[in-house]
Formats: C-alpha cells, sequence, structure tokens
C-alpha cells in the first residue's frame, strides 16, 4: 500500500516549480535567472510564484539576450554560486552558442581542473503546439557531442522533478531539456527532494521480447506503442535513459541481451541524431545479442512545418512506433 | 595628481614584468622552442598594469587572446605561466589550455579566451555573483576594438547597466581587430560612446600613459565598489608585435613608419622617463628592475623547459567536475 503522499498527483509544470522552490530554499547559492521568468513566472509557468518567495535578488528577469544570460551563469558559477539559467525555447540555444559550447562547457578543462561550473541551464523542447519551426525543435544532439556538458531530458512529472534537482547538485554544467508538450502531464511526484542519478536509466516498463529505447515525450508515446503491441503477442521492455550524457549503456544492453531487439524512439530529426549513437553502442556491445539491425525512429529531416496536418506526421507517435517494431520482427504493421 | 612613488614604481615594475615575459616569449615562439599561436601584448603595458593596480584579493578580471599582460598584471606566476606555453604538466592549466586560454581562478583570472567577445558575458555574471554575495569585489573586463562589435559585448553591456553591476569594461582599442584597421571595421572613433548607450559613463584615455589609466580606472572602480555600476574605460593603445607571433614591421595592413612612431611613444620608457624627473627612479635603477624581472624570467623558462610533459592518462581528465 501506498500512502497519501506518496500517490500525490503533479503535472510537470508543478514538479519543476516544487524543485525549483526546494533548491532555493536548500541554497542561498541556488538563483534563476531567465527572461520572463521572475514578474511573469516563466511563459510557461513553471516559476510561478517564486518571485515572491525570493525576491529579485534570486529571481531575476533578463533582458532577451541568450549569451548574456548563459555568460550571467558562467561567471556566477565560477566564483562560486549555483545558478540556474532559464532559455526559455531550445531553439535560442543557438543565440547562446558561445557560452554554452566555447566557455561554459571547456573551462574546467582548459584550466587543467581549476574551474568549478555548477551551472544548469533549462529548456523547453519539443514540437505538437503549432509553434512552427523556431519554437519547436528537439536539439539535444547537438550538446551531446559536446565534451563537458551534461544533457538530461525528462519523460514525466517524477523525472521533471527529480532530473533538474540533479543537475544543481551536480558540479559541472548541465542542459535540463523538458518537453513543453507534457507540461500538463500529470504523474506520481514525491513531495520530498529527490535526485535522479546521472547516468542511471529507468526501466519504465518491463517486457520480454522488445526492447524500446525512447527519450523525452517519446517514453509516453512508446508505453501507448507497448500496449497496442501486446494485441501481437509482443511484450516490449521500454527504457528511459533519462540523462543522455552520462549514458548508462549499461542498463540498455542488459535489455538487448533479455529481447534480443531494440528501437531508438526520439523527438528530435532522426539523420544525426542522439538514436544513431545509441545504436551504433549497441551494436558495438551487444552484437552477438541481435536478432535484427537496430530501429530508430524519429523526425524526418525537415524543419518543424505549422501546420497541424503536418505536424502531425512530423512528430512520431504511438503507432508508428509500434509499427516499426512489427516491421523490425518481419510482420505487417 | 601625480601618483605616491611607490605606487609609481609598482606601475613600473607590473609593466616591466609583462613587456619583459612577453618579450621572452616571442623570442621562444620565434625559435620554435613553444607549440601554438602566441598573441602579445608589448605595447599595451600601461592598460593591464594601470587597471590591475587597483585589483585585490576577490576581484575578477576576463581577458582577451592577448591574456598574459592581464595574468601577469594580478601577479600571475612565471613559471606557471612559461610551462603552460610549453604545454607542461607544471602549467597553470596543466598543459590543457596554453596561451590562449591561460588563467588563475585563485587570482581571479577567469582565463585569456580564444574567442572574440567571449569575455564581456562571463564577467557580467562575475559582477553578478559579486553584488549577489555582498562583497565589495569589482570585475574588470578586458576586451579590444574588434570585439565591441560582437553582439555578445552589447548584450553584457545592457545587463551591467542595467543592473549597475560592480564592472568596469576595459577597452584595449590598439587601432586594429585582427589586421583590420578601426575605420574599416567600425563607424565610430571612439568606443566609449558606446556607454552612453547602456546608462554608464564612457571615458577615453591615453594608453599608454600608465597614470592616466591608473587614475581612469581608480575613479571607475571606486565607483563600481560605491554601488554605482559600470564604466566603460576607453585606452587608446598599440600593440607593437603583429596579431599574432612577432613579426610587427613591414606588414601589408600597416607601415614601418606608423609601428615606430607609437614604438616612440612606449608607456615604459614614457613612465621611466617620468619617474627619472621626480627623481624616483634614474637609469641605472630601472636597469636593476630589469636585470632582477630577466633573472626571474629566465629561471622561469629553465623549470618550464625541464619540467614534464603531461602523461597521456591526464587527456581527459577534467571534463566533468568529480
Amino acid at each position: 500500500m501506498t500512502t497519501a503522499t506518496a500517490q500525490r498527483q503533479l503535472p510537470v509544470v508543478m514538479a519543476i516549480n516544487e524543485a525549483l522552490r526546494q533548491l532555493m530554499q536548500e541554497d542561498p547559492n541556488v538563483f534563476l535567472a531567465g527572461e520572463d521568468v521572475a514578474l511573469y513566472g516563466s511563459v510557461f509557468g513553471f516559476s510561478r510564484g517564486l518571485l515572491d518567495e525570493f525576491g529579485p535578488e534570486r529571481v531575476v528577469d533578463t533582458p532577451i539576450s541568450e549569451a548574456a544570460l548563459v555568460g550571467l551563469g558562467v561567471g556566477a558559477a565560477a566564483t562560486g554560486l549555483r545558478p540556474i539559467i532559464d532559455i526559455m525555447f531550445m531553439d535560442f540555444m543557438g543565440v547562446a552558442m558561445d557560452q554554452i559550447v566555447n566557455q561554459a562547457a571547456k573551462m574546467r578543462y582548459m584550466f587543467g581542473g581549476k574551474a568549478r561550473l555548477p551551472l544548469t541551464i533549462h529548456t523547453m523542447a519539443g514540437a505538437g503546439l503549432n509553434l512552427a519551426a523556431q519554437h519547436s525543435q528537439s536539439l539535444e544532439a547537438w550538446f551531446c557531442h559536446v565534451p563537458g556538458l551534461k544533457v538530461v531530458m525528462a519523460s514525466g512529472p517524477y523525472e521533471a522533478k527529480g532530473l533538474i534537482i540533479a543537475a544543481v547538485h551536480d558540479d559541472s554544467p548541465v542542459i535540463v531539456v523538458n518537453n513543453k508538450a507534457l507540461l500538463g502531464l500529470a504523474g506520481h511526484v514525491p513531495e520530498e527532494m529527490y535526485e535522479i542519478p546521472l547516468g542511471q536509466a529507468a526501466v519504465v516498463r518491463p517486457g520480454t521480447n522488445f526492447t524500446i529505447i525512447a527519450t523525452g515525450r517519446m517514453v509516453q508515446e512508446s508505453l501507448a506503442a507497448a500496449e497496442k503491441l501486446l494485441e501481437h503477442g509482443i511484450d516490449a521492455e521500454v527504457i528511459d535513459p533519462r540523462s543522455l550524457v552520462p549514458l548508462d549503456t549499461a542498463t540498455l544492453v542488459e535489455s538487448v541481451r533479455k529481447t534480443h531487439r531494440a528501437l531508438v524512439v526520439h523527438e528530435a530529426v532522426r539523420f544525426g541524431g542522439f538514436g544513431a549513437e545509441i545504436a551504433a553502442q549497441l551494436q558495438e556491445l551487444a552484437f552477438d545479442y541481435l536478432d535484427a539491425p537496430v530501429g530508430r525512429v524519429g523526425a524526418p529531416f525537415s524543419p518543424v512545418p505549422f501546420s497541424p496536418a503536418l505536424e502531425a506526421h512530423y512528430v512520431p507517435n504511438a503507432d508508428r512506433i509500434a509499427s516499426e517494431v512489427l516491421r523490425l520482427l518481419g510482420r505487417a504493421g | 595628481m601625480t601618483p605616491a612613488p611607490e605606487t609609481l614604481l609598482d606601475l613600473h615594475r607590473r609593466m616591466l614584468r609583462i613587456r619583459l615575459f612577453e618579450e621572452e616569449a616571442g623570442r621562444l615562439s620565434e625559435a620554435g622552442r613553444i607549440p601554438g599561436a602566441l598573441h602579445l601584448y608589448v605595447g599595451e603595458e600601461a592598460v593591464a598594469a594601470g587597471v590591475a593596480a587597483h585589483l585585490g584579493p576577490g576581484d575578477q578580471v576576463t581577458s582577451t587572446h592577448r591574456g598574459h599582460g592581464h595574468l601577469v598584471a594580478v601577479g600571475g606566476d612565471f613559471r606557471r605561466m612559461f610551462a603552460e606555453l610549453f604545454g607542461r604538466a607544471t602549467g597553470y592549466c596543466r598543459g590543457k589550455g596554453g596561451s590562449m586560454h591561460i588563467a588563475d581562478m585563485d587570482l581571479g583570472m577567469l582565463g585569456a579566451n580564444g574567442i572574440v567577445g567571449g569575455g564581456p558575458p562571463i564577467a557580467v555574471g562575475a559582477a553578478f555573483s559579486n553584488k549577489y554575495r555582498k562583497t565589495q569585489n569589482v570585475t574588470a573586463c578586458f576586451f579590444g576594438d574588434g570585439a565591441s562589435n560582437e553582439g555578445s559585448f552589447h548584450e553584457a553591456a545592457n545587463m551591467a547597466g542595467l543592473y549597475r553591476l560592480p564592472l568596469i569594461f576595459v577597452c584595449e582599442n590598439n587601432g586594429f581587430g585582427e589586421f583590420t584597421r578601426q575605420d574599416r571595421h567600425q563607424a565610430i572613433r571612439d568606443i566609449a560612446d558606446r556607454a552612453a548607450g547602456y546608462g554608464f559613463p564612457g571615458v577615453v584615455v591615453d594608453g599608454m600613459d600608465v597614470i592616466a589609466v591608473y587614475e581612469a580606472a581608480g575613479e571607475a572602480i571606486a565607483r563600481a565598489r560605491r554601488g554605482e555600476g559600470p564604466t566603460l574605460l576607453e585606452c587608446k593603445t598599440y600593440r607593437f608585435y603583429d596579431h599574432v607571433g612577432v613579426r610587427g614591421m613591414g606588414v601589408v595592413y600597416r607601415s614601418d613608419d606608423e609601428v615606430r612612431a607609437w614604438r616612440e611613444r612606449d608607456p615604459i620608457t614614457l613612465l621611466e622617463r617620468r619617474l627619472a624627473e621626480l627623481g624616483i627612479l634614474d637609469a641605472a635603477g630601472a636597469a636593476a628592475v630589469r636585470d632582477q624581472v630577466q633573472a626571474e624570467v629566465r629561471e622561469a623558462v629553465a623549470f618550464a623547459e625541464s619540467s614534464p610533459f603531461p602523461d597521456p592518462s591526464a587527456l581527459t581528465e577534467d571534463v566533468y567536475a568529480s
């Protein structure tokens, strides 16, 4: 039996809010800075109420200046604070790329280990809200390729809270990606502070004869796909890596040894995406256990379209995931 | 008003330390004894010295490609600096940073920077941190005329002005963004004019006159420590050598005559003349300081060259904090 607390349900947006509040209560060196995060409470609503509780020194509205905003985090982290920098939409990270890639990611290494950079960059990714090509991207692969950055993606409220707490506690720069289409998704979230350790995947649905590895919002779609696959007698295991860097390769390999087949699913463009890295690693580390090539589902090689009619085809969904599993098994989808 | 004799001697020593470090680094580079690219600060010593003389423990500096001078000015250790230029394990960055990323976190020197305009946003962060922690510390952000065209500078200046951060923007206007003369890369003459757009004062100073820099920086830094916000201090200066490397004369983008004319206003010579006039330091006294610093340079080079290279096992260390 679970207690009333354990059963408490929160949407993702409130899980983030609670995590930020607890982090700021815990450590006076933690502050939040970003565009519209203070007075307005963020355009997504995740920082509502924080200005009232912590004041404008710790919940800081900034100009629309992503480079200076990330630099604010880099300089503050290097001098002893623990900043949480919000980049409203992941698409805007391009504007701050130098500070993220050339400054934040490399400072510790370039200085021979002398710098400590407990910097968290929080951002919203994902399509599905008809926001078109400049407000809908999933660009996590860009950052996974840069040594020095850790990258985590939340698939629901429990993960959203636990990952951002782990990120802020970490002494390295961590990019925390939430998916805007999931903000209203409710689920069980413990009231107390807890961390999801970076580099520890979760088997969200144990299964016996197929492995689906999915990130972010695609975890929910993959769980739905697993239900459909049951009708075909396929008991799929769904794994959420939760952190892409560091990646819990061991859990993925262990699953493939059991199921002998794997499909990687992400919302980002498939070509050059993070799924290619997972597929390559599985083929390197579990080749003898694989009965079929590792499959990949991702977005087509195009910018995110505006029209709902097109966007519905752009974002992978449970049907596509299920039919790709069936195809890999040599069955009609 | 002339600064006190001990201040003048301190400025002289800081400049000489930069000059002799740099001249030696240039020789070593020409001789192929140190790897990579070297961006020498020679000619611009008055700027780093005049600003750094006002900085102390807890203050920070963000730097540029031409960063050795800033590190020497705040008290950088010659041995660890040369060792870093040689790529040795005993270097400031254990051989991972080199000339373009040399840093000393303990001295608040947050790194030379290989990216033009990379420093100003970080300086905003350091200054924000000083204000947040309610220290009286300030951050000096060195950048060049070329960097003043980068968006990052403008974003940083806007934010620093908005939050009235304890920050001093020090523009080392040496007349060239890499190899492109100022009038070919910006329509304005005084970069200090840009401060008005961000709500804080801009001051132009002769960057070859260390006393002028010292006095102007003193006012700006005092203002920052009082909580009155940033100042943009533009120091008109000149690099005696090339953008990268040591040639300095006979290159297509500037004339030998021009280099010679600026060398007539060598900041160290100018100060030594003044010190002699004031009876504080004569030629023999100046030579003695020079010999002393030169000996220190020689000893540091010997230390660096005899230091081990990093072990290959260090290659992937310190990617993340543990």
